[in-house]
C-alpha cells in the first residue's frame, strides 16, 4: 500500500495557497447535483455540513444525539488559539505553528501544520461573524489568554464554555441551511458501516436508534466527524456516548488508522472518587495561569492544605521547569503528577491527587477576578466534591482526555479509501504525538470550515463515480453484516454486563497502555484484551431488543469495537520502541524524566491495514515517513 | 468513608410512544453519597441486568454539565432539588437514607414521550431553523476586531448564549412554553451588530415556529428561570415580546 500524504510543492507559507490555485473547482450548477454524507455534528462535523451545504452540495448529516448541539465538542472549556498577534506579544503564525509542531514532539506533519496556524485567524473571524461572544476587553476588542506550551496569549475564550459556543456558531450554521433545504439532518442516528463501491466510498449504514431500523444511504462522498477513541480506557473526560464504531468500521474496510497509541492524559481533572464512577470530569487546563500546582513535601504530612506551610510544600513544577511553571505541556505535567503520587506524596483519599491552589491568585488579584475567568469551574468542582476551591485548593489528576491518533488522512484530509474524508479528531493529522491545549477546536474547525470543503470539490471534480443506487450488492452486504453483529451481540446471552467489560477494558488500558508503558506490560495488555474479547462473546449479555430504543444493545456495539481497537493500541505502543510525547516508554527516558525520541527509526507516521480477526488481530504496518524541511528536530524542553 | 443510604425509587416506565406508562417501584440498599444521580441509575440498571429485566432508558452523555441532553423530572422538579444544577451535576449527597424519589420525564406536548424517561426534543431544532442564527457564510467574515462590542453587551449575550436546550423551561412551565428557550437565542442574538440586520425576521419566524410546534404562551410564572441550569433570565422572554411587538409594528416586509 502507498500511502501518498499528497503534500503540494513549493515552501511552506506558499503550499496551501499554491494548492487552493490548482486544485479542481466544481460549478456552482453542478455542486447541487452531488451528495455528501457527513457523519458526526461537532466542531469538524458541524462546520463541514454547513460550509458544503453553502457551497450547494446536498449534504446529509448524521448524528448519534438528540440534536446536533450536543455534539462533544460542546464540553471544550479553555479556548482556541490563533495567531492573531492582538496582545502584541510577538505572536506569528509561524510561531503558532512551531509551537504545535514542538508540542506534537515532531510527530505531525509540517505541511499541515503550518496551515492549521494560517486558518488559525480565519476560525476568529467567522465565529465572530455568527454572533459567538467570545470575552472582550472594556474597549471591545477581543481579549486573549494563555495556555500550556506557549509564551504568548493567543488563546480566544468564552468564560469557560468556549467549546460550547463555537459549537452552537456551528450547529446554527447548520440549522440555516437545514433551513434552507440544503442539508437533511438525521440525528439519533448511529453509522455502523462503510459502503464501498468500485474501491470508493459511497455510502454508510445507520442504525436508528430510535426505531432499531437499519437504513442506506448513498452520495459522492463521505466525511466522518465521529471523534476521539478516549472511551477505550472506560474512565475518560469523554462524553458517555463518544466511540470509535464509525471510524472503526472503516479501517476494518480497509481505512488504515494511524498512531493509535497516543493518547493524551489531560492533568487536570477531577479525581476518581468511587467503583461507580461512570466517567472523570476535566478542569480547564487554564487553570494553571493562576493555580499553582503542589503536594507536601513530607509524604506523610496530613495536615490541612491550609495548614501546611510554603517552606513544607513541594511546588515540583515549578520547581522542575522554571521557565514555563505550572504551564507545561499537558504531557509534562500528567507524567508529573503521576511521579510524585507514585513517590508517595499524593493527596486525599486514594492518594492519587495533587494540589491546584488558588490561594496566592486570590490574594494577588481578588476574589472577584478569579471568580470572573473561573467562576463556573469553581462552581463545577464543588458540586462534584463538596469542597469549595476559594477555600480549600482543588484536588486534581491525570485522565484520559483526548486522542491524537485516528484515520490516516492526506493533506486533503481523504483516508487511503477514496471518497472517505476524515476530520477533526478522528483523522490523526495535525498534533503528532501530543496535543497543546486550545488546539482541539482550531483543527476541528479548520478541518471543516475551511479544507474539507475544497478538498471535496477537487475529489469530485476529478473522478467520475458509477451510476449505482441503495439496492447495490455492496449496499446488501454492508446492510447485512451490520444487522448479524446486532443479532450476534443480543444472542450470546450471557450473564455479564456490558459495562462490567468495558470497566476491566478500561484497567487494562490505564494500567499498560496508559500514562507511562514498556515491554513487558504491552504484551501482557494485548493477551488481557484477547482474552476479555474471547470472553466478551461468550458471556455477555445484552437486554432488550433490536427494534425499540435500546442504549445497552448501542454500547454493546461500541465496546465490542474498543476491545478491538484496545489490542492495536497496545501493538501500536509495543512497535513504537522510543518514546514521543504522550507516549512514554519506560525504557526510553532522558535522565529526568523526559521522553526520548528516537528520530532515526521512529521518525514517522504508524499507518495500520485491517488484516482480519481471529482470536488475534492482524493489522500490517505502514510507514509515512516525516520529512523536517523547515524545522530542527530537537529534544523538548520546557526548563 | 463515604455513607451509604437506602433510596427508593418510583420510576415512569412506559415502553414506546402512544403506550400507556407507570410508576414502578425500586430499592436501593447501598448508595454512595458521592455518586451522582445518573451513576445511582446506572447503578440501579446494572441490577435490572443482572436480573434479566429491561433497563431503565434516560438520556445522557456529557455528564458535566453542558450537553443539555439528561432531562429528568425529580419529585416534580427539573432536574431535581438543586438550584443551577443539571440531573447529571446532582449528588446523592443531596439526599438522605429512606428517601423517596419519583422520577418522571420531561412532561410536554412538543415532547412526546420515545420510551421511558426519554422524550424528543426535536421541536427546540426546528425553533433554532426557524431564525436562530446570523446569516454569515464561511469565508466572509471582516476581521474580528473590526467591530468593537463593549464588554457588557458581549457579556450579557454570553449570559444567554449558555443555554444548553436541555428543556427544563418547558417541563417546569404551566402552559409547557418554550419562551424561555425562545427569548435566550433571541436576546444573545438580536443584542449583538452581527444579529442586528434579521432581528425582526428572526424573532417572528421563531416566535411562529414556537406557537407551530405546540409550546403553550407565556404567563409570567418564573417557573422556568428557577429550573434554568444556567440561570438564564426572564428578561430574555421580556426582550423577546419587546422586539416582536417592534418587528409586527414595523409592519416592513420581513
Amino acid at each position: 500500500m502507498n500511502l501518498e500524504s499528497n503534500v503540494p510543492s513549493g515552501p511552506l507559507k506558499e503550499k496551501w495557497s499554491n494548492h487552493l490555485n490548482d486544485i479542481k473547482l466544481v460549478a456552482p450548477n453542478n455542486k447541487r447535483k452531488h451528495e455528501v454524507i457527513v457523519v458526526g455534528t461537532g466542531l469538524a462535523g458541524g462546520s463541514a455540513a454547513a460550509s458544503l451545504a453553502e457551497l450547494g452540495y446536498n449534504v446529509k448529516s448524521f448524528c448519534i444525539q438528540d440534536s446536533a448541539r450536543r455534539a462533544h465538542s460542546i464540553a471544550a472549556q479553555g479556548g482556541i488559539n490563533a495567531a492573531k498577534n492582538y496582545p502584541n506579544d510577538g505572536d506569528s503564525i509561524w510561531r503558532l505553528f512551531y509551537d504545535t509542531i514542538k508540542g506534537g514532539d515532531y510527530r505531525s506533519r509540517e505541511s499541515n501544520v503550518y496551515r492549521l496556524a494560517q486558518i488559525s485567524n480565519e476560525i476568529i473571524d467567522q465565529a465572530v461573524a455568527q454572533g459567538v461572544p467570545f470575552a472582550r476587553e472594556y474597549g471591545g476588542l477581543l481579549a486573549n489568554r494563555s495556555f500550556g506550551g506557549a509564551q504568548v496569549s493567543r488563546t480566544f475564550y468564552a468564560r469557560g464554555q468556549t467549546g460550547q459556543q463555537l459549537l452552537l456558531g456551528a450547529y446554527q450554521a447548520m440549522m440555516r441551511q437545514i433551513h434552507e433545504g440544503k442539508i437533511d439532518y438525521y440525528p439519533r442516528h448511529e453509522m455502523l458501516d462503510l459502503v464501498i463501491i468500485d474501491g470508493k466510498a459511497r455510502g454508510i449504514i445507520t442504525r436508528d436508534l430510535v426505531s432499531g431500523e437499519i437504513k442506506r444511504w448513498i452520495a459522492d462522498a463521505v466525511v466522518l466527524a465521529t471523534g476521539g477513541y478516549g472511551n477505550v480506557f472506560y474512565l475518560s473526560t469523554n462524553a458517555k456516548n463518544s466511540n470509535v464504531t464509525a471510524a472503526w468500521r472503516c479501517h476494518k474496510r480497509g481505512a488504515t488508522f494511524a498512531n493509535p497509541c497516543y493518547v493524551q492524559i489531560h492533568p487536570t481533572c477531577i479525581p476518581v472518587s468511587g467503583d461507580y464512577q461512570s466517567k472523570l470530569t476535566l478542569m480547564s487546563e487554564s487553570l494553571r495561569n493562576d493555580g499553582r500546582v503542589w503536594v507536601p513535601e513530607d509524604k506523610n504530612d496530613d495536615r490541612h492544605p491550609n495548614d501546611i506551610p510554603d517552606e513544607d510544600r513541594y511546588y515540583y513544577l515549578e520547581e522542575r521547569y522554571p521557565s514555563f511553571g505550572n504551564l507545561v505541556p499537558r504531557d509534562v505535567a500528567s507524567r508529573n503528577a503521576k511521579m510524585v503520587c507514585d513517590d508517595g506524596m499524593g493527596v486525599g483519599p486514594t492518594g492519587r491527587a495533587v494540589y491546584l491552589d488558588f490561594r496566592d491568585a486570590i490574594q494577588r488579584d481578588g476574589k472577584k477576578a478569579i471568580e470572573e475567568k473561573y467562576g463556573n469551574l469553581f462552581e463545577m468542582y464543588e458540586n462534584i466534591t463538596g469542597d469549595n476551591p476559594y477555600e480549600v485548593p482543588m484536588r486534581i489528576f491525570p485522565a484520559v482526555h483526548y486522542t491524537m491518533g485516528g484515520l490516516w488522512v492526506d493533506y486533503n484530509l481523504m483516508s487511503n479509501v477514496p471518497g472517505l474524508f476524515v476530520a477533526g479528531e478522528a483523522n490523526f493529522s495535525d498534533h503528532g504525538a501530543n496535543r497543546l491545549g486550545a488546539s482541539a477546536l482550531m483543527q476541528g474547525l479548520s478541518d471543516g470550515y475551511f479544507i474539507i470543503p475544497y478538498t471535496i470539490g477537487n475529489y469530485i471534480a476529478n473522478n467520475d463515480l458509477a451510476d449505482a443506487d441503495t439496492k447495490h450488492d455492496a449496499f446488501d452486504e454492508a446492510s447485512s453484516n451490520a444487522q448479524d453483529h446486532i443479532d450476534k451481540l443480543l444472542n450470546v446471552n450471557g450473564d455479564k454486563s456490558v459495562v462490567e467489560y468495558h470497566r476491566e477494558l478500561g484497567q487494562i488500558m490505564w494500567d499498560k497502555v496508559g500514562i507511562s508503558r514498556n515491554e513487558k506490560g504491552l504484551k501482557e495488555a494485548i493477551q488481557q484484551i484477547r482474552e476479555l474479547r474471547e470472553d466478551f462473546w461468550q458471556n455477555v449479555r445484552v437486554p432488550g431488543e433490536a427494534s425499540n430504543y435500546n442504549k445497552y444493545l448501542e454500547f454493546a456495539g461500541r465496546v465490542a469495537d474498543f476491545l478491538e481497537l484496545g489490542e492495536l493500541m497496545a501493538e501500536d505502543a509495543l512497535h513504537r520502541d522510543e518514546s514521543a510525547g504522550c507516549h512514554l516508554r519506560k525504557e526510553h527516558q532522558t535522565e529526568e524524566g523526559e521522553a526520548l525520541r528516537n528520530d532515526e527509526e521512529y521518525s514517522y507516521v504508524a499507518a495500520w491495514e485491517f488484516k482480519g480477526l481471529n482470536g488475534q488481530l492482524a493489522e500490517e504496518l505502514h510507514k509515512e515517513n516525516l520529512e523536517f524541511e523547515f524545522v530542527e528536530l530537537k529534544q523538548r524542553s520546557y526548563k | 468513608m463515604a455513607e451509604t443510604m437506602t433510596i427508593h425509587l418510583k420510576i415512569w416506565r412506559q415502553d414506546g410512544p402512544n403506550q400507556p406508562g407507570k410508576l414502578v417501584d425500586y430499592t436501593l440498599d447501598d448508595v454512595n453519597e458521592h455518586m451522582s444521580f445518573l451513576e445511582m441509575l446506572d447503578v440501579l440498571n446494572e441490577k435490572l441486568v443482572a436480573k434479566g429485566e429491561v433497563p431503565v432508558e434516560f438520556d445522557y452523555d456529557c455528564r458535566e454539565g453542558i450537553c443539555g441532553s439528561c432531562n429528568l423530572m425529580i419529585n416534580g422538579r427539573a432536574h431535581g432539588p438543586k438550584d443551577l444544577t443539571c440531573t447529571c451535576q446532582l449528588h446523592m449527597r443531596n439526599y438522605n437514607d429512606g428517601d423517596t424519589i419519583v422520577i418522571e420525564p420531561f412532561r410536554a406536548k412538543a415532547f412526546p414521550v420515545i420510551k421511558d424517561l426519554v422524550v424528543d426534543r426535536s421541536a427546540f431544532d426546528r425553533i433554532i431553523e426557524a431564525g436562530g442564527y446570523v446569516s454569515t457564510k464561511t469565508g466572509s467574515a471582516p476581521d474580528a476586531n473590526a467591530i468593537p462590542i463593549d464588554k457588557f453587551t458581549v457579556d450579557t449575550a454570553f449570559d444567554y448564549a449558555t443555554c444548553i436546550g436541555c428543556g427544563a423551561c418547558v417541563a417546569a412551565c404551566p402552559n409547557s412554553s418554550a419562551s424561555l428557550f425562545t427569548g435566550a437565542k433571541l436576546a444573545h442574538l438580536n443584542r449583538l451588530p452581527q444579529g442586528e440586520p434579521e432581528k425582526k425576521r428572526r424573532t417572528i419566524s421563531m416566535v411562529e415556529q414556537m406557537e407551530e410546534e405546540g409550546f403553550g404562551d407565556c404567563s409570567n410564572f418564573a417557573e422556568c428561570e428557577a429550573v434554568c441550569p444556567k440561570g438564564i433570565s426572564i428578561s430574555a422572554i421580556a426582550e423577546m415580546r419587546r422586539d416582536y411587538m417592534k418587528a409586527v409594528f414595523a409592519g416592513e416586509e420581513v
